[in-house]
């Protein structure tokens, strides 16, 4: 393609198609308007996918990453319809998702004259992306996009931003591209050391009970065989962060439940009893901690870790194992002694009956007249054989699907994690089916977060995407309610709605459509919907007043969980 | 309750436009605030190299030390304590030419705190005086008697007493390329 020369609007797409992409999700508007008449000319090679709402586009991209493992990409104009993203690249920068943001800039001649729908969003988005670069001539295009796709998925991963001004787009010049693979000033994947390694078996080999608690760094590292090995050959029970779930079985012997606010008990009241604790690819949110200084402070702690600024950070780490877990897991498996550990298991047995007697039977057997979150989640097991991509967006629906689904595959448990963003899952699961078109991908969301991003039920019906979407209905922002109730006197400020009819909305995009109020109608309903090929609409009306539970109140100790 | 000290953050980064709102934002974020700042291009071509004065926990700087060098054009962060920098700091003083001849006793204040003028003309004059932050403190208070028109005083520039490496990290990169 040398010497021939191009516009910098194409070039943009010939760089994506040079990166392997051939989904982009966006909204279009002026100062972006080039690249989509390259769009136009390119569509059988690069599918454009137009959201409702830009937040729509960049949630899309991060559910496409998350269940591909591949860069996400979206793109929007200038001014509102890149502020519009900003939310999405706040969420993957703190959940470690690889997406590249581009959005059109006015022309450069009109760089800071507050000309129309001019924002600074390099500025906006600068403390929220691993990395963002303004591009105001057509020639930086190629190297740009290549250091963005290295940038964006290299290392710990995270959101990527360029900005064209519209001069640029419009510019031709000789494209020609080279891929990135190293920038001197960054270093993706730190070496292991063998020190560390040596130190971590030796801690690991004298252990009497040894705790392992992952994280996402797991799946990002794609190293799920590495860690199955270790913690088989270890012996080891080990527990699951929310972004961490499904990178090993939910059936797994070993796999002893989730840690962290709404945790399972066992777990979080033996991490304050456990000799070791070893935390592969997680970083002590406090979600997972709850009062640091009151966190594992009798054991001692392993964190193997690719981001070094993640040691030491939160939780104070006597052996750090810096690199990609791939490698430093491999390492130290090979160098273990085999063993098992038995009698300490059993403990986490007996407490899984406790939490079992007083919150899981009730949850899904309840007496009550109302169906459950709890219920409905293990009814969507039933029916997918718990082998479906489950994308959940923030509230309690989200705490109760994470820890009653049933996960085989891993990359299959999407939600917003760190950063906590409601709307995030309708755009999300839509992303990943796209991502990955074979696997069965079940959004479960609140009736409250449905409404934050309800407008892409629109990209849904035009694009026919096979989502099955379950909304569980309690007529409340039921995790901030559930606040109020335990620690606000009940005083419900603003968290009870008057919600519409979310089947009709549905039928008004001609999407199949059901509502449940009673138990004997749930499995009948939800295998319908895993049934039909196409996009599904399932309200399920759950108990209005319903808590999750066990609970660490926040800042309390993790062993301080309360089951009612 | 760790105590708070002078810490000297000097990072080196690639010359890019963004870093300086990258790093400062890492500061901002932590609501930690930034006692000086300068930037300028370091013993190396096209590397530049940031001062920044901080009062923070040792644990703390720590953790910033390790978010600055997270940043993808940033090639090493280092922090020190006073006693590992020779650093010094330069202040101005512009005053009325007319004091500089009536009042006799400015120059004596100038000639034993070893400043040094810098400009006179018939309306004012300049004096320009480096050292630690005491010293330039001294002569303000010596000064500020006889009126001063405008006074103003750089950041922190520091080099540390152990090597920085920074050739040889550029090195390593080049050579396993
Ligand atoms: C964008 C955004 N705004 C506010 C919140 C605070 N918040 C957390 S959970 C929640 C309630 C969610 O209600 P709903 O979507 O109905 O789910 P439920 O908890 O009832 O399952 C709110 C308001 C948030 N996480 N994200």
């Amino acid at each position: 393609m040398k010497n021939k020369k191009i516009s910098g609007a194409e070039a943009v797409i010939h760089c994506l198609l040079n990166e392997g992409v051939d989904l982009v999700w966006g909204y279009p508007g002026g100062a972006i308007m080039p690249v989509y008449d390259e769009f136009y000319k390119f569509q059988d090679k690069l599918k454009h996918v137009l959201a409702r709402h830009e937040q729509g586009a960049i949630h899309a991209a991060q559910g496409y990453a998350r269940s591909s493992g591949r860069v996400g990409v979206a793109i929007a104009t200038s001014g509102p319809g890149a502020t519009n993203l900003v939310t999405g690249i706040a969420d993957a920068q703190i959940d470690s998702t690889p997406v590249v943001c581009i959005t059109g800039q006015v022309p450069s001649h009109l760089l800071g004259s507050d000309a129309f729908q001019e924002t600074d969003i390099i500025g906006i988005s600068m403390p929220v992306t691993k990395w963002n670069y303004q591009i105001t001539k057509a020639s930086e295009i190629p190297e740009i996009f290549a250091k963005a796709f290295y940038i964006a998925k290299s290392g710990r991963p995270g959101p990527v931003l360029i900005d064209i001004t519209k001069d640029a787009q419009f510019e031709l010049f000789e494209y020609d591209y080279k891929k990135c693979n190293g920038i001197r000033s960054y270093i993706p994947y730190p070496e292991v050391n063998d020190d560390s390694i040596d130190h971590a078996v030796k801690l690991i080999n004298q252990a009497k009970k040894p705790l392992i608690v992952w994280g996402q760094g797991v799946i990002l590292g794609n190293a799920e065989e590495e860690f199955k090995n270790f913690v088989e050959k270890s012996g080891i029970p080990a527990a699951w962060t929310i972004l961490g779930l499904s990178a090993l079985p939910t059936s797994h012997e070993l796999n002893v439940g989730m840690v962290g606010m709404h945790g399972n008990y066992g777990p979080n009241i033996l991490t304050n009893k456990c000799d070791l604790l070893i935390a592969v690819g997680m970083r002590f949110d406090d979600r997972v901690t709850g009062d640091p200084s009151k966190y594992a402070s009798q054991a001692k702690v392993i964190h193997l870790e690719i981001d070094p600024a993640e040691v030491d950070k939160n939780i104070k780490v006597d052996v750090p194992v810096i690199g990609n877990c791939k490698e430093s897991l491999q390492m130290i498996t090979n160098k273990i002694d085999k063993r098992s550990h038995k009698k300490w298991i059993s403990k986490f047995d007996d407490l899984m009956k406790i939490e079992f007697d007083k919150v899981i039977k009730s949850d899904l057997s309840p007496n009550k007249k109302g169906l459950t979150m709890g219920e409905s989640i293990i009814a969507i097991n039933e029916f997918t054989n718990g082998d479906a991509i489950i994308v959940t967006d923030v509230g309690q629906h989200q705490m109760v699907a994470c820890r009653y689904a049933n996960f085989i595959k891993s990359k299959s448990n999407i939600t917003s994690g760190g950063l906590g963003t409601m709307g995030f899952a309708l755009p999300a699961a839509m992303g990943a089916k796209m991502g990955a078109l074979e696997r069965e991908v079940v959004a479960v969301i609140g009736d409250g977060g449905y409404q934050m991003t309800i407008q892409e039920l629109g990209t849904i019906f035009q694009l026919q995407i096979p989502v099955k979407i379950v909304i569980l209905n309690n007529d409340f922002l039921g995790m901030v309610r559930q606040w109020q109730q335990l620690f606000f006197d009940k005083r419900y400020a603003s968290t009870e709605m008057i919600n519409p009819d979310f089947v009709t909305i549905a039928k008004g995009y001609y999407i199949d459509s059901e509502r449940v109020k009673n138990r004997k109608d749930l499995k009948p309903a939800v295998e319908r919907m895993i049934k039909s090929k196409k996009p599904y609409v399932l309200e399920v009306c759950v108990e209005k007043e319903d808590n999750v539970f066990p609970m660490i109140p926040s800042g309390a100790s993790v062993s301080d969980i309360r089951l009612d | 309750m760790e105590k708070r000290k002078n810490y000297t953050v000097s990072v080196y980064t690639e010359n890019n436009v963004g870093l300086l709102h990258r790093i400062s934002a890492i500061f901002l974020k932590r609501h930690i605030n930034i006692e000086s700042f300068t930037t300028s291009e370091s013993e190396i071509k096209n590397v530049y190299r940031f001062i920044i004065v901080v009062k923070m926990t040792k644990s703390g700087v720590e953790r910033v030390i390790k978010q600055i060098e997270k940043q993808v054009e940033v090639i090493k962060a280092f922090y020190h304590r006073d006693d590992e920098t020779i650093f010094q700091e330069s202040a101005l003083y512009k005053m009325k030419s007319s004091s500089l001849f009536e009042e006799r006793h400015i120059q004596n204040i100038i000639k034993d705190s070893n400043a040094r003028i810098v400009t006179v003309n018939t309306e004012f004059f300049v004096i320009e005086k480096t050292g630690f932050r005491e010293d330039t403190e001294k002569l303000y208070k010596d000064l500020a008697p006889f009126g001063l028109l405008q006074f103003t005083r750089s950041g922190r520039i520091a080099v540390s007493k152990e090597k920085m490496g920074i050739s040889e990290i550029l090195n390593t990169f080049k050579n396993q390329k």
